[in-house]
C-alpha cells in the first residue's frame, strides 16, 4: 500500500521509525545532520537521496544506533535507540561477507554472535529457506571467494533476514552491481520487503531506484545535511521495472532532479 | 585500404592473425630457468677463481666449496663436533622464535586493540625498532652471560618488532563496513577480536612472521659472533680467522637451510590456517623477505 492510500482510507500504519529533530555535528563546526524528522510506518519503504557529503550514511548511522547523534530523539519500535538493536537488518554496498566462512556460516553469524552457536545450528533449516528464497539453493558450503557479485549480495540478503528483522535499513545496498543485476535484485528487494511486510530505509545515489522502489523519497542537501523535500510517490504496487516510462515516474524523477541540481548550487 | 575494405572483401586477407610478443623465456620451464641461471652462476665463479684474478684464500673456487659443503655433511651425519654446534644455533633460533612469538603476539594486541597501546606504546615501539638493534648485544651478554640465554635474547630481540607490527597492523585490517556490521549485530568486544579482527588479521600476522623467521637466524649468529658461544655463529668466526673460506661458504649454507626450514615451516602454517588465501604463490613470500 502506498502512503497516498493509506491516507485515503484514513488508517495511517503504525509507526516503527520516529526521528525527531535528529542533529549530528562532528568536532565543533562540522555539520552532518541538521533537525531531521522523519516518520517510517509499518510496511513503507523510504528512500533518501543526496550528493555525496550530505550526511545520509550518517543518518543511517544513528537510525542503526552506530553512533549517536549530537541532538534530537531516535525511537524504534516505541523504544528509544540507544545502541546496536536486534530488531533492524543492515546491508551495506560491500557484500562483506568472510572468507573463511561458508556461505551459510556467513549467513548465520548474527546468530550465533548473539545467541551462541547452538542456536546458529537450530537456525540452519531457516537459512536454507533465506538462501533458497534468493535462488542460492546449494551454495550452503561455497565459500565467499567463489560467488559472484550479485550472488554474495544476495547471500547478504540472507544474513541481514536471519535474524527476521522488522526494519532493514540499506546503504547503497546493489549500487557496486552492474545495472541489469540492480534492478533485479530491487525488485528482489521488494517482493522480500512485501511478503514479510518489512519497513525499510534505502540511501541511495540513483533516482530511478528511489522512485521505483520507495513510497516516499527525501531529497537531502549537503551543508548542513538536511532534508529539503520528502516527496509521496503515487505509484502502484507492486511495483515493475517498466513503470520507468511512465510519465508519472519522469515527473517524479525531474521533480528530484531540480532539487539536487539546486541544492548542489546553493 | 579502406577503400579495398568499403567496396570488397577481395583481396584482402582470410585471418588477420599475428603474434603476439611474449617474452623468450615464458615457455621455459621454471626449473630450468633457476638452474640456468646457477649454473651460469657457478660457471663465472669458476671463472673468475681459475683465471688467478682472485686469491683462493678471498674466493674459493665452487669446486672447493662444494667439496666442503660435502665434509661438513659428513661430519654433521657422522655426529662429529659441528653437530652439538648445529644443534646449539638451531636451540637459539628456535627459543629465540618462540621468545619472539610470544612478546611480539602481546604487544601487537595490546598495540592493535588498545587506544592506550596505539597512542601511548606504539611510539615507543617504533623508536626502538630505528635502533641498531645489534648494537645491544654487549648488553646481552652483560646481562645474560656468554652462554645461549643471550643469543636467544638478540634473535628474539631482532625478530620480535615485524612480529609485533605484523600483529597489530593485521587487527587493524578490518574495513570500516565489517566493524559496522559486526556493532549492528550486537557482538562484543572479544566475539568482534575473536570473528573478525584476528581471521582478517592473520595473512598480515603471517607476514610478519615469515620476516621474523628469517631474521632470527640472523640474530643468533649475530649473538654468537659477538658474545662468543658454541654454535655455527662461532664456527664461521673461527673458519674466517683461518682463512679457511671454503668452511665459511658451506657453513652459511647450511644456516640458510636452518633459515629455510623456519621460514618453510611458517609458509605451512599460513597454508594450513589462511585457507581462504591459498592462491599466495611463492612470488608474495619472495616479496615480504624483501621487506626485511
Amino acid at each position: 500500500m502506498t502512503l497516498a492510500a493509506v491516507e485515503a482510507a484514513g488508517q495511517l500504519a503504525r509507526p516503527v521509525y520516529e526521528l525527531s529533530r535528529v542533529s549530528k555535528v562532528y568536532g565543533e563546526r562540522v555539520v552532518a545532520l541538521e533537525s531531521v524528522d522523519l516518520t517510517l510506518r509499518e510496511g513503507e519503504f523510504h528512500a533518501v537521496i543526496g550528493s555525496s557529503g550530505c550526511g545520509k550514511s550518517t543518518l543511517l548511522k544513528i537510525m542503526a544506533g552506530l553512533t549517536p547523534p549530537s541532538k534530537g530523539r531516535v525511537m524504534l519500535a516505541g523504544t528509544p535507540v540507544l545502541g546496536a538493536r536486534p530488531d533492524i537488518g543492515m546491508m551495506f554496498q560491500q557484500a562483506t561477507l568472510f572468507p573463511w566462512r561458508t556461505t551459510l556460516q556467513n549467513i548465520l553469524l548474527p546468530i550465533e554472535v548473539r545467541e551462541g552457536r547452538a542456536a546458529a545450528e537450530a537456525a540452519a533449516p531457516r537459512a536454507k529457506s533465506l538462501l533458497e528464497l534468493v535462488g542460492l539453493k546449494g551454495f550452503e558450503a561455497t565459500y565467499p571467494s567463489q560467488l559472484s557479485g550479485g550472488m554474495a549480495q544476495r547471500a547478504a540478503i540472507c544474513r541481514m533476514l536471519i535474524s527476521e528483522p522488522n526494519v532493514l535499513l540499506l546503504d547503497e545496498p546493489f549500487s557496486a552491481l552492474d545495472e541489469i543485476t540492480r534492478d533485479f535484485m530491487n525488485m528482489e528487494l521488494q517482493r522480500i520487503c512485501r511478503e514479510r511486510n518489512a519497513s525499510a530505509f534505502l540511501v541511495t545515489h540513483s533516482i530511478a531506484e528511489a522512485v521505483i522502489l520507495s513510497d516516499i523519497v527525501h531529497v537531502m542537501s549537503a551543508r548542513p545535511g538536511r532534508i529539503v523535500r520528502s516527496i509521496a510517490i503515487d505509484l502502484p504496487r507492486p511495483r515493475t521495472l517498466d513503470m520507468g516510462t511512465l510519465p508519472r515516474f519522469g515527473t517524479y524523477v525531474s521533480e528530484i532532479r531540480e532539487l539536487l541540481d539546486k541544492g548542489a548550487f546553493l | 585500404m579502406s577503400q579495398a575494405a568499403e567496396t570488397s572483401s577481395a583481396g584482402l586477407p582470410a585471418d588477420t592473425v599475428w603474434a603476439e610478443k611474449v617474452s623468450v623465456t615464458s615457455n621455459v620451464p621454471r626449473w630450468a630457468l633457476m638452474l640456468g641461471l646457477l649454473a651460469l652462476f657457478l660457471g663465472l665463479w669458476q671463472g673468475v677463481t681459475s683465471s688467478g684474478i682472485v686469491s683462493p684464500l678471498i674466493l674459493p673456487s665452487p669446486a672447493d666449496t662444494i667439496r666442503d659443503i660435502g665434509f661438513v655433511g659428513r661430519n654433521l651425519s657422522s655426529g662429529d663436533y659441528m653437530l652439538p654446534a648445529l644443534w646449539i644455533t638451531a636451540s637459539e633460533v628456535v627459543w629465540g622464535f618462540v621468545l619472539a612469538l610470544a612478546i611480539g603476539v602481546s604487544l601487537g594486541v595490546i598495540v592493535g586493540e588498545t587506544s592506550f597501546g596505539e597512542r601511548a606504546v606504539m611510539p615507543y615501539i617504533v623508536a626502538i625498532d630505528t635502533m641498531p638493534k645489534l648494537a645491544f648485544a654487549p648488553l646481552f651478554v652483560a646481562w645474560l652471560g656468554f652462554g645461549i640465554m643471550s643469543k636467544v635474547a638478540l634473535a628474539a630481540f631482532i625478530s620480535v618488532f615485524p612480529i609485533i607490527v605484523g600483529t597489530a597492523a593485521g587487527l587493524h585490517a578490518a574495513d570500516e563496513n565489517a566493524r559496522m556490521l559486526f556493532k549492528s549485530i550486537g557482538a562484543s568486544r572479544l566475539q568482534t577480536l575473536v570473528k573478525l579482527k584476528i581471521p582478517t588479521g592473520l595473512p598480515q600476522f603471517f607476514t610478519g612472521l615469515k620476516i621474523a623467521a628469517i631474521s632470527v637466524v640472523s640474530g643468533a649468529i649475530a649473538g654468537e659472533f659477538l658474545g662468543g658461544g658454541a654454535g655455527f655463529g662461532e664456527l664461521i668466526r673461527v673458519a674466517a680467522s683461518q682463512l679457511d673460506t671454503p668452511r665459511v661458504f658451506s657453513l652459511i649454507i647450511y644456516l640458510s637451510l636452518l633459515g629455510l626450514a623456519m621460514f618453510g615451516l611458517v609458509s605451512w602454517l599460513q597454508y594450513r590456517f589462511v585457507f581462504w588465501q591459498r592462491s599466495t604463490n611463492s612470488i608474495s613470500a619472495n616479496t615480504s623477505r624483501t621487506a626485511v
